[in-house]
């Protein structure tokens, strides 16, 4: 029989061992609570603020809805109705970047991870100096001499080919798989500002400033390092047998890649995708710099409202919310596939 | 059918070549182009632009020219205490390469690294210490810092804390783990917006508040380090989750048989944690912060939202202030500061990486 436990005894001290006395389970629960307000008073703010009035924001604030004021819908139709056009062009041009750059970042990521997982490559570095140094004389030739972008190029492959062959046999100290992989992710490293200037350039000649593609190429090249990364784990995680006994019958890579083994790597496939997904969709920097007005995203529309009207916080509250909704969704949803996939490149290291 | 064909026997270079190709364009090819623009002086000139050679002279004009106030910052004057503080520096730096050489194991590559990661440190530190006493100011490099630095610790204590209560045995552990997972996902910029409409203090809902302690007519958009601090608090909102996450994991995965011996041994629960959890998540709490490290250098959303870099530069971070020179047409700073930030965030992630990661795996084999 238990000894009888005093009062102090029953809130201090847990009633079995792995449980948790009554006190220490109450500040748990209250600091959790604590944050979880934390978290969500920001978005409860959006939310009511897209519904009030300006004077109900300019004469200080008021907090509940139907309670303290009669919430509105003006801003959300001065935003629909009114400005239509204008909300739905960047709208819409964030659902295409963000769609179009996760489906080739998946897509290219994705056979370079598998190709990573299951052929080994060998990369000599004398081939690394040649590509190096015919680069720099095709941008150096193009850039300071005026000789035609798709000449210097051509002329430029055409030399890589043609030395490729003897340099490999007199430097033939090789990279590995491990080393291709180091360098794709080092590519996260480096800031976006220090790379966005040469974009920029390059896409003022090539007339892709301001355009859906460009910013679908850019997205995609800052994501690509992320699938790889991701979708890499996903692939050794799954047994070699099944896809040798399908080369056997004669199945090419390729097709084996995409019957058998993206199949099996589908929870991987789905975390990566939302996550490179909404990467994309709250992506700011490199909009700011490569898009002015035709291929405006949501994020840049949100931040330019400051400058152009000020601070009229009932309508940036509503380009807010539908700009954060979809995302939240997503997130609360499918919040298991996302956490995943961060967790797989996470504690990986 | 041919071309089926042909794709299969050329499967390993068709796989891998696409991703390739494109990092060599947009990251390679850009950070070689960089460099060159950062040595350069870019004027626009009829029909197009000029780029003209001008060597080391943008590094000069951000260390020591016009820019100085911008990039480092305007130099106070430095009290007893912080020579004390960087003479102690000065000395563990000393006493850790001594240490790297007498181990017996120094390479050359090792000592360089540790040599260069060493003396950027102490640099940065001392720098830190001129700017922030009077009548210094702190430009963008030290901005960055401090948003680095202590917005990367405060996340961490806030979501480790949070992790090691999500662990405990309660009820309801699914709901807190996909709110406060929440944050992590949403619009950055929507999060500045946010938080200056919560900041506000005579229209935000904590107005009340601010009045009750007559701090009403307090402008926090004004006062450089009040306008840190919010920008500090929004990021902190924003990525705790990201840090919360990954740690609640590494914490689910330590040793139960030996948590649950040393607690029937009657173990206390700091010391549980101190000998068995964090040896346990160490690794991983290494490299969740490294990962949230390469991110902190990026910052530009929140401080170019939230106050526009100001009051002045006090909130201007190294990319906003790379954003700010590129749209006053001088290409060639902002490509310079852009290096800065390359070279101070490789530096340390690389060291981080090294000294700190890679040892706590050592413990764990």
């Amino acid at each position: 029989m238990t000894p009888a436990r005093s009062l102090h005894q029953r809130l201090l001290e847990p009633a079995d061992v792995g449980a948790m006395a009554p006190l220490a389970k109450l500040a748990c629960y209250g600091l959790l609570g604590l944050w979880t307000i934390v978290v969500l008073f920001p978005l409860y703010w959006l939310l009511v603020t897209s519904v009030k009035l300006p004077i109900h924001v300019d004469a200080g604030p008021v907090y509940l809805p139907f309670v303290d004021f009669m919430p509105s819908g003006h801003a959300w139709r001065y935003i629909f109705v009114e400005l239509g056009n204008d909300t739905l062009r960047p709208y819409l041009n964030s659902v295409i970047i963000a769609l179009g750059s996760t489906a080739l970042a998946v897509l290219f990521g994705s056979l370079a991870a598998y190709a990573l997982v299951r052929i080994q490559y060998r990369v000599t570095v004398g081939s690394i100096l040649a590509f190096i140094l015919i680069l720099a004389g095709v941008v150096a030739a193009a850039w300071r001499f005026g000789v035609p972008w798709p000449l210097a190029t051509a002329i430029g492959l055409a030399l890589f080919l043609l030395f490729l062959g003897s340099l490999n046999r007199h430097l033939k100290q090789a990279l590995g798989n491990n080393d291709i992989l180091f360098w794709m992710i080092s590519n996260r490293i480096m800031p976006p500002v220090v790379a966005v200037l040469p974009i920029y350039i390059m896409f003022q000649q090539l007339k892709l400033l301001d355009t859906h593609l460009g910013l679908i190429i850019t997205y995609m090249a800052v994501n690509l390092p992320i699938v790889v990364w991701l979708m890499r784990d996903f692939f050794a995680a799954i047994p070699v047998d099944l896809e040798e006994s399908a080369q056997i019958d004669g199945a090419s890579k390729l097709r084996i890649l995409f019957t058998i083994v993206l199949p099996l790597a589908r929870a991987g496939l789905v975390a990566c995708t939302l996550l490179v997904l909404i990467l994309a969709w709250n992506e700011y920097l490199l909009a700011l710099f490569l898009s002015t007005a035709d291929a405006q995203t949501l994020p840049i529309l949100v931040a330019a409202q400051n400058a152009t009207r000020g601070p009229q916080w009932w309508y940036m509250s509503v380009l807010i919310v539908i700009m954060i909704a979809p995302v939240i969704l997503i997130t609360v949803l499918l919040q298991r596939f996302i956490a995943q996939g961060i967790l797989v490149g996470a504690v990986k290291g | 059918m041919r071309l089926s064909a042909w794709a299969d026997r050329q499967a390993a270079a068709v796989m891998i070549l696409p991703a390739v190709l494109i990092l060599l364009a947009f990251s390679l090819f850009p950070l070689l182009a960089s460099a060159y623009l950062a040595l350069s002086r870019f004027s626009l000139a009829a029909g197009g632009y000029k780029i003209r050679f001008v060597g080391t002279r943008n590094f000069a004009k951000l260390l020591i020219g016009s820019e100085q106030f911008h990039f480092l910052g305007t130099f106070g004057r430095l009290s007893v205490l912080d020579y004390l503080i960087l003479g102690l520096a000065v000395a563990s730096c000393g006493y850790g390469l001594w240490r790297y050489l007498a181990g017996g194991r120094a390479g050359l590559l090792g000592l360089a690294g540790r040599l260069i990661a060493g003396l950027l440190a102490l640099a940065l530190l001392a720098l830190a210490l001129i700017v922030l006493n009077a009548p210094g100011f702190p430009g963008s490099l030290v901005v960055t810092l401090v948003y680095v630095v202590a917005g990367v610790a405060l996340q961490f204590a806030l979501g480790l804390g949070l992790a090691l209560l999500c662990a405990q045995p309660l009820k309801g552990r699914n709901f807190f783990r996909i709110v406060f997972f929440i944050p992590l996902m949403v619009t950055p910029v929507g999060i500045a917006y946010a938080f200056r409409m919560l900041a506000d203090m005579g229209k935000g809902p904590f107005a009340p508040i601010w009045q009750l302690f007559g701090l009403a007519q307090f402008s926090w958009a004004s006062d450089p380090w009040s306008a840190r601090l919010v920008v500090m608090i929004g990021d902190a909102w924003q990525w705790t989750p990201f840090l919360f996450l990954v740690l609640l994991a590494a914490i689910e995965n330590q040793p139960r048989d030996q948590v649950e011996a040393a607690r029937i041994d009657g173990a206390s629960s700091f010391q549980i944690f101190r000998d068995i959890t964090w040896p346990a998540i160490a690794p991983v709490a290494a490299t969740v912060v490294l990962i949230r490290l390469i991110e902190a250098f990026k910052i530009i959303d929140l401080p170019n939202v939230l106050t526009n870099g100001g009051p002045g530069i006090a909130t201007e971070s190294l990319t906003l202030h790379a954003f700010i020179a590129w749209r006053t047409q001088d290409l060639g700073a902002s490509a310079a500061v852009g290096y800065s930030l390359l070279f101070v965030a490789t530096v340390t992630c690389v060291a981080f990486f090294n000294l700190v990661a890679q040892r706590t795996r050592r413990h764990e084999a």
